[in-house]
Parts: C-alpha cells; sequence; structure tokens
C-alpha cells in the first residue's frame, strides 16, 4: 500500500533523494540574568553547531542526558525560536529566504510530553483540535477535526465533547497528536510524547503512531530518553552531548555498537531486565559539566575513560569512520590522524569501566 | 522476628464530589531489611499506599480501615508527637519531585542538620557533622561547597542525591520511595539506583519502591508486589514474578515491554483502560480487560491462592492450574 498524505499537504518538491530538513551549523545560546539589575552575568551554551538531516519518510530519534539541548533543537527545527546562527533547510527551500517561517510551522507539528499542560482546559477536544485549521484558513475545521479523531482511535461521537480533566493520560496524548495532524505537517517532532504515559498505554501510542507513518506517509522526529522505545521506533538516531551531536547513524549499527564513549555509557545504563544480570558499577560517574562553561576541547573528555590530552585541547568533528558511510561519530578515536593512542585500530569504547 | 511492617486488610476511600476507593482490603508483609517494589499502572494506588503509610492523607476527605503495623506499633493510632516522631525518624520519604521535600529557601546542609536537631536532639555541631557526613554518603562531589547550596544550584540528579540525604539523616528504618528516579536519564537513573541499593544494605532498612518502570524494579528489589486497583494481584520475589508471572495483568505488563520488541512490529497492548474505583470492587477488577476472563472472574472477588511461601496471585485461573495438577 502506498501512503496516501492527509489532503492539503505541502507539495514534495525536491523528490525522495532530497532531505526534508537540513540543519546546518545551528547554535542557540540563551543569556542568563543575575543581580539586582538583572544583567546577563553568563551564557548557556544550550545547542552549539548542530548539523543533522531528516530524511523523507524516515524517524530521526534523538537521545542524550537531560539538558543536552534537545528541546531547545526541536524548538528550533519548528521554528518556535530563532536560531543565534545557522541555517534550516526544508525540503530544499531555505528558512527566511524562499521559505516563509508560516509555511515552516505548516510543514512541521510538534507533540509535547505533557499531555495536559499543553491542551487549552476550556476547549473541548473537537475545538482543540479544529483551532489550528481555523485560525490558518484550512477548509472545513471541525471536519477535520472529527476526522483526526477517528484516526487516532478516538471516537468522534463520544470524545468530540469532552474537556481534557475528562481523558486519560493516554487519550490526551491521542488528542495532541490528532491536533498535531490537522494541520496536514509533512513531520511531525515529539518530543518525550509518550515518556508520561504507562507502559500499556505507551504501546498503544506507539502502535498509532507506526500506522499514521505508514498510512500517510510521515516523517518523524522522536526525542525520548527511553533508549527502548527509540530503539523500536526510530530508523536512525542522534546522540547529543553538552549542546553538540557526538553521534548519529542507523538503530541497528548504533545498537550494536556505540562509537561514541558517551554513547556507550549511556546505553550501558539501561536496565537490564534481568535479575541476575544487574548492573554493579555505574557506567557515568558524576554529573554532567556546568552548559553555561562547557569544557575545552572533546567536551565529553572530563568524564571519558579514553581521555587523552589531545582531547582536553581539540575538538574532535562528526565523521563516518570504518566501512560505514552512515554511522558517524566525533571523536579522536575515529580520527586515524588524531594521534589518540587508540586511533587506527577499528577500536570501539566498552560502556562499562573494565 | 516481627514484621517491619504489616499491612492488614487496607481499605482508603476519598470523599468529594465522588467517592473513589482507592486501596482495596490490600495485605502485605515487609520484613527488616527487605526491598520491595510495588509495581503498577498510572492510578492504581501506588502513592496512595505510601500516603497512607505516613499518615499524609487529608482527614476530612479520606477514610482510612484496616490495620498498619510498623515494628509491632500500630499506626492508626498515633497521633500529636508521636506521629510528628514517626514522620521522618522511623519512617521517612523520598519523592519524585525534590522540590516536595526540599525547601528552596534553606541552605541544603542547614535543612538536614536542622531536621537531625528536630528529631535526635543533639546539638547544632553534632547536626552539622552528621548532614555533612550524609552527603558524603550520597555522594555528593565536594560536599563541604554543597552544604551551603541551595536547592535550585545543583543538577537534578544531585537535588535527588540531597533528598535522600535529608530523607536518610535520622537512620529510618522504613524507607519510602515515591518514583525517585523517573525524571533522570538513564546515566544518574542508575546511580541512584546503584545508591540506594548500597545505602539500603548499609543502614539495613527496609525500602518500599515506587514504580511503573519493569527495568528499574528489576534492578533495584529483592521482592515484587504488582498492584492493580487499590489491590495487590500478585506477588513474589523479583525472580517469579519476572520469569513466571501468574497473573495475566503482570503477564500483559510484562508483554507490553519493548525491551526484545522488534523494531516496528505490533506491541502487545493490554487493551482496555482502569476501572473508574467508584465502587468498592466485587468481582476481579482486570476481568474486563483480561483476555482469558470466564463467567466465574465476573461474578466473585478472585481467590488469593498461594504458590509458595510469601508467593501469591489472586486469580481463579491459577487456582484452577493447581487443581489440574
Ligand atoms: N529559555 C531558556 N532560558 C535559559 N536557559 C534555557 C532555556 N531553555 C533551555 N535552557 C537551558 O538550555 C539547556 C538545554 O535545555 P533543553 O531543554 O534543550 O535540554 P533537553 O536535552 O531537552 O533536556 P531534558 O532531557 O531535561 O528535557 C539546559 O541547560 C537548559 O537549562
Ligand atoms: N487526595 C485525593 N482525593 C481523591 N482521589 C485521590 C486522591 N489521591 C489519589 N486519589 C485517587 O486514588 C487513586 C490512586 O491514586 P495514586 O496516586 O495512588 O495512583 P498511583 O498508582 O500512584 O499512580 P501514578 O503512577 O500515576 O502516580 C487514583 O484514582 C487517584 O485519582
Ligand atoms: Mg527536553
Ligand atoms: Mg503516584
Amino acid at each position: 500500500m502506498t501512503p496516501e498524505p492527509l489532503p492539503d499537504t505541502l507539495p514534495d518538491i525536491g523528490g525522495p533523494a532530497q532531505p526534508l530538513v537540513t540543519c546546518r551549523d545551528l547554535r542557540k545560546h540563551f543569556p542568563v540574568k543575575g543581580g539586582i539589575l538583572g544583567r546577563q552575568v553568563a551564557t548557556v551554551h544550550a545547542v552549539d553547531g548542530v548539523s543533522f538531516e531528516v530524511r523523507k519518510g524516515e524517524t530521526l530519534g534523538i537521545v542524550g542526558e537531560s539538558g543536552c539541548g534537545k528541546s531547545t533543537t526541536a524548538r528550533l527545527l519548528i521554528g518556535l525560536i530563532p536560531p543565534d546562527q545557522g541555517e534550516i533547510i526544508f525540503d530544499g527551500r531555505q528558512l527566511g529566504e524562499e521559505l516563509s517561517l508560516r509555511e515552516l510551522r505548516r510543514g512541521i507539528q510538534m507533540v509535547f510530553q505533557d499531555s495536559y499542560a499543553s491542551l487549552n482546559p476550556r476547549l473541548t477536544v473537537e475545538d482543540s483540535i479544529a483551532f489550528g485549521p481555523r485560525i490558518n484558513g484550512l477548509d472545513r475545521p471541525v471536519e477535520r477535526a472529527r476526522d483526526m479523531m477517528a484516526r487516532v482511535g478516538l471516537e468522534p461521537a463520544r470524545f468530540a465533547g469532552r474537556y481534557p480533566h475528562e481523558m486519560s493520560g493516554g487519550q490526551r496524548q491521542r488528542v495532541n497528536i490528532a491536533r498535531a495532524l490537522a494541520m496536514s505537517p509533512r513531520l511531525v517532532v515529539l518530543d518525550e510524547a509518550v515518556s508520561a504515559l504507562d507502559k500499556s498505554v505507551e504501546a498503544q501510542v506507539l502502535n498509532l503512531l507506526n500506522e499514521l507513518r505508514r498510512d500517510l506517509g510521515l516523517t518523524y522526529v522522536f526525542i525520548s530518553h527511553d533508549l527502548n522505545v527509540v530503539r523500536y521506533i526510530s530508523d536512525r538516531v542522534l546522540v547529543m552531548y553538552l549542546g553538540e551531536v557526538v553521534e548519529i547513524g542507523p538503530v541497528d549499527e548504533v545498537y550494536a555498537a556505540q562509537a561514541h564513549p558517551y554513547t556507550a555509557s549511556l546505553f550501558a545504563a539501561m536496565p537490564s531486565m534481568d535479575p541476575d544480570r544487574r548492573t554493579l558499577v555505574p557506567p557515568l560517574s558524576g554529573d554532567p559539566p556546568n552548559p553555561i562553561d562547557p569544557p575545552a576541547g572533546c567536551r565529553f573528555h572530563t568524564r571519558c575513560r579514553y581521555g587523552e590530552p589531545i582531547c582536553a585541547t581539540t575538538k574532535p568533528v562528526l565523521r563516518s569512520f570504518g566501512e560505514s558511510r552512515a554511522h558517524c561519530a566525533a571523536c579522536h578515536i575515529h580520527d586515524p590522524a588524531s594521534g589518540h593512542s587508540l586511533s587506527g585500530k577499528d577500536f570501539m569504547p566498552q560502556g562499562l569501566p573494565r | 522476628m516481627t514484621a517491619l511492617l504489616e499491612l492488614d486488610r487496607l481499605n482508603v476511600t476519598f470523599h468529594g464530589e465522588q467517592t473513589i476507593h482507592a486501596i482495596n482490603d490490600l495485605s502485605l508483609r515487609l520484613e527488616q531489611g527487605e526491598m520491595l517494589v510495588l509495581l503498577g499502572e498510572s492510578g492504581s494506588g501506588k502513592s496512595v499506599t505510601l500516603k497512607t503509610l505516613l499518615r499524609l492523607l487529608p482527614p476530612a476527605r479520606s477514610r482510612v480501615q484496616g490495620g498498619i503495623t510498623v515494628n509491632g506499633a500500630d499506626i492508626l493510632a498515633l497521633s500529636g508527637r508521636k506521629l510528628q516522631e514517626y514522620r521522618g525518624g522511623e519512617v521517612s520519604m523520598v519523592f519524585q519531585e525534590p522540590a516536595l521535600a526540599l525547601d528552596p529557601v534553606y541552605r541544603i546542609g542547614d535543612q538536614i542538620a536542622e531536621a537531625v536537631r528536630r528529631k535526635k536532639g543533639v546539638s547544632r555541631a553534632e547536626a552539622r557533622a552528621t548532614a555533612l557526613d550524609m552527603l558524603r554518603r550520597v555522594r555528593i562531589p565536594s560536599p563541604e561547597r554543597r552544604m551551603s547550596n541551595f536547592p535550585h544550584e545543583l543538577s537534578g540528579g544531585m537535588r535527588q542525591r540531597a533528598m535522600i540525604a535529608l530523607a536518610l539523616a535520622c537512620r529510618p528504618r522504613l524507607l519510602l520511595a515515591d518514583e525517585p528516579t523517573t525524571a533522570l536519564d538513564a546515566t544518574v537513573q542508575i546511580q541512584i539506583l546503584l545508591l540506594l541499593r548500597e545505602l539500603q544494605k548499609e543502614f539495613g532498612m527496609g525500602v518500599i519502591f515506587v514504580t511503573h518502570d519493569i527495568g528499574v524494579a528489576v534492578e533495584i528489589s529483592d521482592r515484587i508486589a504488582v498492584m492493580y486497583a487499590g489491590q495487590i494481584i500478585e506477588e513474589g520475589s523479583t525472580h517469579e514474578i519476572i520469569r513466571d508471572p501468574r497473573h495475566p495483568y503482570t503477564q500483559g505488563l510484562l508483554a507490553a515491554n519493548l525491551h526484545d520488541a522488534a523494531p516496528g512490529e505490533r506491541l502487545e497492548a493490554i487493551p482496555g483502560v482502569p476501572p473508574a474505583l467508584d465502587a468498592k470492587p466485587v468481582a476481579c477488577s482486570f476481568s474486563p480487560r483480561c483476555p482469558h476472563a470466564q463467567p466465574g472472574c465476573r461474578a466473585d472477588l478472585p481467590p488469593v491462592v498461594s504458590l509458595g511461601p510469601r508467593r501469591h496471585v489472586s486469580c481463579l485461573l491459577a487456582q484452577q492450574d493447581i487443581a489440574a495438577q
């Protein structure tokens, strides 16, 4: 079955080989204000030179430690906040040049973690879903809302007139998904969209997301701290650490062998599920460095068990390594010319201390 | 030996616009120094169980029936100073959100020292020494310096550690932990779980740890009690529950786990939603969602079937299985 996009979806311009979104060197720093005068006393380096592509029809998972800049990246991507620097190109058209912010927001929708806070408590489910289409002048907003409700498994006759507090968390999250779909987006960014749900409700919502992607030909960016969920839903995974991309690659390759020492530690920290093989030593100790004053060189070097002098002075670039063109990491171990003692040996880092 | 904790046919109802039967005939026994996980989906009554134990429910709007004994003492009979001493003394709690336990306007060290001084009646200097020792034990880096930090100056993981230090400062016999790692990412979560495991051994305390994450339960527990609609529907050692779940709900919960699902394949979700709790159950609460339900499941409360020492399941099927053998 070929996917059938929702009515009013923006047309595919560049064809299948053209990435749906290309981000180049995105940067966002937040001022930290202090003192009675509220003057800027410091800068949070939330997103610092992030580049990646989202291919048409794929799901790109984004993982990383709390505070590493995942949500900020998502907010830049959907045009909710302007970048300090960098470019966003949507289906071949650059934002601010050939593409208006208004068009970008039609093409990309977002679903947030907190199903309750993201809905207006005084609007019924139907009105919430019809709101976006109505103010954007799309045809027949109410019919559209009812169609979306049916698609996400909320029977319109039962749920259209309900208020958010009259629904369970899983049902509310379906409303949020329906509301995003009602704008006929090509890309949906899901920021911790299933994190607050029970495992069994989470399974229902993940099944729904897979069906919608197949039927409508959608593209997803899926942010989560649950590595099992990311493996299940994503085609490729991007790993962030302290405002930077440290690794990106196909899910099966990254899950089979992590190329960046941070990724290896993150994966080793997954709960084991086997009572006979519990974790005995934490893969990473201490807290991440302060994003106000990130370390020089490789930002992970202060916690890395493979750190060498080069790591403290020179920032590694994101590059593909070994056979695979698709799997990239920013680590001196994978740069034969870096001078790191493990470089050029096809070495893959381990997550747990040896 | 007396059990550390015994809950005997506990019932909790809330009375507001509508009555909610949050806990229904819940019985549970925890031995000294044991680590029990309460596992269950949202609304199953995990937090209410812990709050009842600490006598934290609003007295005007809630009603508690049944027995609660801690180290042989009747907790429902406590009042006034005795109750104050019990809370935060013999039994202590850590929450999902450190904001509930840590006061934003006081320094970390002062908060812990003050709690110790009030509960133990020691001098100011001794209390500060205990606070510093606790920060060291929860492995907060440079604890001397952190003593004078305010909560907002700490990262999420460190705030969680500080809250654990506060909860343990008075050497409780029983620690109640309500999803203390749900808001943390994997690398910090495992640090906190390992820390709790170590401190439990070191202090020899009993712990009830609430979570809906099976992976977390496996990492930390000796025993698991599975809750559904305000009841414990299955109980056993961690091995028994994970390797050989008997209740269809527990089986569904484990099957809905993503751990070994192939990418993109359809996940086994338990269909339906949990019951409304507007009446005390008179039949198996899970039967409307159960793939194996029989007429008998909808007619009567399920039998509590004993499968071994301290291994129980509330299910008609389990009884029939035993009869068939
Ligand atoms: N509006 C803002 N003003 C100041 N700092 C901000 C703002 N938004 C985010 N930050 C900071 O930027 C950094 C990145 O935050 P972000 O929310 O993107 O992280 P995240 O990876 O989504 O984390 P989490 O996993 O906890 O959701 C953090 O240090 C955060 O405190
Ligand atoms: N103060 C209260 N007044 C009325 N009802 C309450 C009150 N506290 C809890 N309840 C109800 O009691 C039931 C059990 O709630 P509880 O908070 O124990 O669930 P839980 O298992 O901790 O769920 P979660 O995983 O979402 O935290 C729910 O139906 C809840 O709505
Ligand atoms: Mg975020
Ligand atoms: Mg709770």
